[in-house]
């Protein structure tokens, strides 16, 4: 099938014909809606996953006004979500809801497919010269997966008993049986088949990623030729076709457990004043399989974002980034450690102590190849000549918030400091910085960067500044002091801490972090306004390479169509990093190697 | 009403904004694009410096403010988690002095090395030195911070020592109820299915066990001072966990999987009122594993005293068994309780 594709479309450009979309009869549903051009469908994985960040960070700025001030009373918010604000107060059941959309939406429907599947998409064809995936129908099938996924997500919102309120991490029994939580009635089958089909899209999204990168190279893209873009989208792939089905055997078993009374997770219950029927299941069980992707999870959503800062800074300080094969290296030791360091999110759940200190060990072995690349990162800047484009203020600012956040996986990691953090603050703070506010800095930086080479358009850089600032200000004061937080072992997913000694003299502090929050909030949709007005608006791209990069999708027209490059496909000659050498601002992957020219 | 008026007003913010960067996109191409950009470039290049100062010293004046909310300068309550504080702090100088001098790498050279027309950038693929150099010495720092953390994790999750007090903790849907063994030091058996909520048997025990019948059933948990606790921990419905942050421990309840935790309390309730300058101090168990709607307000009091204070206390309550079986109490009030210090340690009934 793939190959069939390929042959068709070489046919087309053998005519030498550069706009060869207009061979085919192209409607509005063909060219927008059920595409197989990866270009297009990276853009609706793109739109999608805005559409999802502004639910689920709106989502965040509702439950922070409860936790702003536990006893204020908007009665607006009674008219917006009725029984849910009942008296202007958030009911708890829906404060929980919120929560736990607001970690599902931002982790797997935003900074997996949202950010996997625009830049996967949108890059891996056009930096390693190809015409499209290696199955373009799959692909479309990933997005449209991902599509009724969204759908199904969405709907456990409007059910009567309202959505999941178990937390992202859904662990049983809590989220197994009904009489438990209203979340866990019919809001968590919703859930769990959404997932299912969500867990489908980023399979077969996966293994044409892989597929493609591994077969479809042009003539002299050796994988060492490679962008690290691609290298990082490569890992990504594969961790996600390694772990992602190992949550949906979880997710399986816990819908058995929920509708066909079997006990896989569960044994010895009394709930609501019932003893259960249930006998011999491990609630333990749940959290190894759940772990065992959702600890992958979190290099899935950073790993692309390293990728695309590393790149970025390079092109932006006009310098090779600095140790490409340090940075292979170091990707491709995450990539096997991520698979090793689950059980570190369940030190205190009675793990064998034993067990426990080998996961020690290998949770801050993670840490060696993370200094590798923080300190590559900045050698990359040290003597450049750095251009502060949207996109470099961003992949700057990843590396920070990779640093500060990275550093605290160290007191994390750490099961003898673990009893005393585990579920507080601190891991909120810690895990939204490295994982969430860094892979949003990767993903912006990526939207700036090839913003023009998507729609033809620059988005506006005074609106782009504004955003770079407040919100890197704003999550540092949102995230840092939480750690303080944490240090008093104020517990995460607490609706109200106003009767505990221990917690409330941080009530101010809430207030504070909420009221930032609403700012940041408010800035994003600063860049929602830029990025659909741009599309239609912005100011016109008129060079072929704006930023001056070496990368192949700058040999592409300014509005590429279906098969990217009208002639020939490109022949690499030379790696992407070729910035500054011997005299030249940069020396473009098509370039063959000079008689003269210097080794690298 | 006011409602409209804010939304009305953040509306026009908002347009403002859009409208003066729209403006600002004309102006500079009609000052030419590359000299408003290069201007961009110093602004941008200026202000990753300015945040560089102004956010150390944000991240000091934080820590002015709120290190001291946290309790951590007058250490933990409990005799373990002063390896709790010391790795922290171990842990602290250490990632400290990466997070500064790596932030201050970061903008220093964003703003040192911004783009000069003067200036061409240094071409530096590779140096294999410098980067065996930060392999190797990131991991050896971690190495030792994995083997202190190691020894110190060993160390807590030790088997309590023989003479400990026992106190048996079961969380439920949003409450925690404490058992003590009574004179025999034994905890009767416990079976789910015996739970019987009319007949007053809330923690399911087995009263056919006769190490039941000296147990006590309380809500709230007292233990003595400078004596190492067990925690023997379960759950009926739900995960909870049981979270000690003064005496930082922390132990899952997991239906059906019983745990076990322990640690010496250093400092009586008064005592630690006084320490903290907090008249209504208290030890507070906060549940730190999302349990469903009333996850926020299942709060247990521990109630740390002198060992005479808690003998009284313990000498004052009354069996389950005999509160629920009125009928099978002995005439004369019950027999004085009493621990029994040289008892063996009861693992074997922990089912």
């Amino acid at each position: 099938m793939s190959t069939a594709t390929l042959h068709e479309t070489t046919h087309h450009e053998s005519h030498g014909d550069a706009h060869h979309e207009h061979h085919h009869q192209e409607t509005f549903i063909t060219k927008y809606v059920f595409s197989q051009d990866h270009k297009t469908i990276a853009k609706q994985f793109l739109v999608t996953g805005i559409i999802w960040a502004f639910i689920g960070g709106l989502f965040s700025v509702i439950f922070r006004l409860q936790l702003a001030d536990p006893n204020a009373v908007y009665p607006w918010l009674e008219d917006l979500l009725g029984h849910w604000a009942k008296g202007g107060k958030l009911q708890p059941e829906f404060y929980y809801a919120l929560v736990t959309m607001h970690g599902t939406i931002l982790v797997f429907f935003v900074l997996t497919a949202g950010l996997s599947g625009t830049f996967a998409n949108f890059l891996i064809p056009l930096q390693i010269g190809a015409r499209d995936m290696a199955s373009p129908m799959l692909n479309m099938l990933s997005y449209w997966f991902f599509f009724l996924a969204s759908i199904i997500m969405l709907s456990s919102l409007f059910v009567q008993t309202g959505p999941a309120s178990g937390g992202w991490t859904i662990y049983p029994p809590l989220s197994a049986i009904g009489d438990a939580s209203s979340g866990s009635k019919i809001g968590m089958d919703l859930w769990l088949v959404g997932m299912a089909m969500f867990i489908v899209s980023s399979l077969l999204g996966g293994l044409n990623y892989i597929t493609t990168i591994l077969n479809m190279r042009t003539k002299g893209m050796s994988m060492t030729r490679m962008p690290l873009t691609i290298w990082a989208l490569f890992f990504t792939a594969v961790l996600g076709v390694l772990s992602f089905p190992v949550l949906l055997s979880g997710a399986i078993l816990l819908l058995f457990d929920r509708n066909l009374g079997t006990s896989f997770y569960l044994s010895d219950l009394i709930v609501a004043g019932k003893v259960l029927p249930n006998e011999g299941g491990s609630a333990i069980l749940f959290q190894h399989l759940f772990w065992f992707l959702g600890h992958p999870e979190v290099y899935i959503i950073l790993l692309p974002a390293m990728g695309m800062a590393s790149e970025i800074l390079s092109v932006n300080s006009r310098k090779p980034i600095f140790g490409y094969m340090a940075m292979v290296g170091s990707l491709f030791a995450i990539t096997i450690l991520a698979f090793l360091v689950w059980a570190h999110h369940m030190f205190v759940t009675g793990l064998n102590p034993f067990l426990g200190s080998i996961f020690v060990l290998l949770t801050l072995l993670i840490a060696v190849p993370s200094a590798i690349k923080v300190f590559n990162w900045l050698t990359t800047l040290w003597k450049g000549n750095i251009r502060f484009t949207p996109a470099m203020m961003f992949a700057i600012g990843f590396v920070s918030l990779f640093i500060s956040g990275g550093l605290t996986g160290i007191f994390l990691g750490n099961s003898a400091l673990d009893i005393h953090l585990h579920d507080t603050y601190f891991v909120i703070a810690h895990f939204h910085i490295v994982m969430g506010v860094a892979s949003f800095f990767g993903m912006f930086a990526g939207v700036y960067h090839w913003y023009p080479k998507m729609f033809g358009r620059y988005l506006n850089n005074t609106l782009a500044y504004i955003h770079f600032w407040v919100t890197i200000i704003g999550a540092y004061m949102i995230f840092w002091p939480m750690h303080y937080e944490g240090l008093a072992g104020m517990p995460r997913r607490y609706y109200d801490f106003s009767s505990w000694e221990s917690f409330k003299m941080f009530a101010g502090l809430n207030q504070f972090i909420s009221f930032v929050a609403l700012i940041v909030f408010a800035t994003q949709i600063l860049f929602i306004i830029n990025f659909f007005y741009s599309i239609w608006k912005g100011r016109k791209v008129t060079q072929q390479n704006p930023w001056g990069a070496n990368t192949l999708e700058w040999t592409t027209p300014i509005r590429p169509g279906h098969g990217n490059w009208p002639g020939e496909l490109p022949e690499v000659h030379r790696w992407p990093y070729d910035y500054s050498k011997d005299g030249h601002d940069h020396i473009a992957q098509t370039e063959p190697i000079g008689a003269d020219e210097s080794k690298h | 009403m006011n409602e409209f008026y804010l939304v009305a007003i953040v509306a026009m913010i908002f347009i403002v904004i859009f409208q003066i960067a729209k403006a600002s996109e004309y102006v500079s191409i009609l000052k030419g694009e590359e000299k408003s950009r290069k201007q961009n470039n110093r602004i941008n290049a200026f202000l990753m410096i300015a945040f560089l100062v102004l956010g150390l010293y944000g991240a000091w004046y934080c820590n002015e403010l709120y290190f001291g909310k946290t309790l951590f300068p007058q250490g933990s309550a409990s005799v373990q988690g002063e390896n709790i504080d010391l790795m922290l702090y171990i842990t602290i100088a250490v990632t400290g002095v990466v997070f500064v001098i790596t932030q201050i790498l970061l903008f220093w050279f964003a703003y040192k090395y911004q783009e000069s027309d003067t200036r061409k950038a240094f071409y530096f693929p590779h140096n294999n030195k410098l980067e065996l150099l930060w392999t190797t010495v990131p991991a050896i720092v971690l190495t030792i911070l994995v083997a202190v953390g190691i020894k110190f994790w060993f160390g807590f999750t030790s088997e309590a020592p023989q003479d400990a007090v026992v106190v048996e903790i079961t969380g439920h849907q949003f409450a925690w109820d404490f058992r003590y063994p009574g004179a025999d030091n034994k905890l009767g058996k416990k079976n789910y299915k015996l739970y019987n909520q009319p007949a007053g048997n809330t923690l399911a025990v087995d009263f056919d066990d006769p190490d039941s019948h000296d147990d006590i059933h309380v809500t709230e948990m007292h233990i003595p001072v400078n004596r190492p606790v067990k925690l023997v921990i379960n759950a009926q419905d739900v995960i909870h966990d049981v979270g000690l942050s003064h005496f930082r421990m922390k132990m899952d309840a997991v239906p059906g999987i019983p745990t076990t935790m322990w640690f010496t309390p250093k400092y009586t309730t008064e005592e630690m009122r006084k320490r903290t300058g907090n008249p209504n101090f208290l030890y507070e168990i906060s549940c730190d594993q999302i349990c469903g709607k009333g996850h926020f307000s299942m709060r247990g009091i521990i109630v740390v005293e002198t060992e005479a204070d808690y003998k009284k206390w313990l000498e004052s309550q009354k069996s389950e068994y005999f509160t629920l079986f009125p009928d099978k109490a002995p005439a004369k009030p019950a027999a004085p309780l009493a621990v029994d210090t040289t008892a063996k340690p009861m693992a074997s009934n922990i089912h």
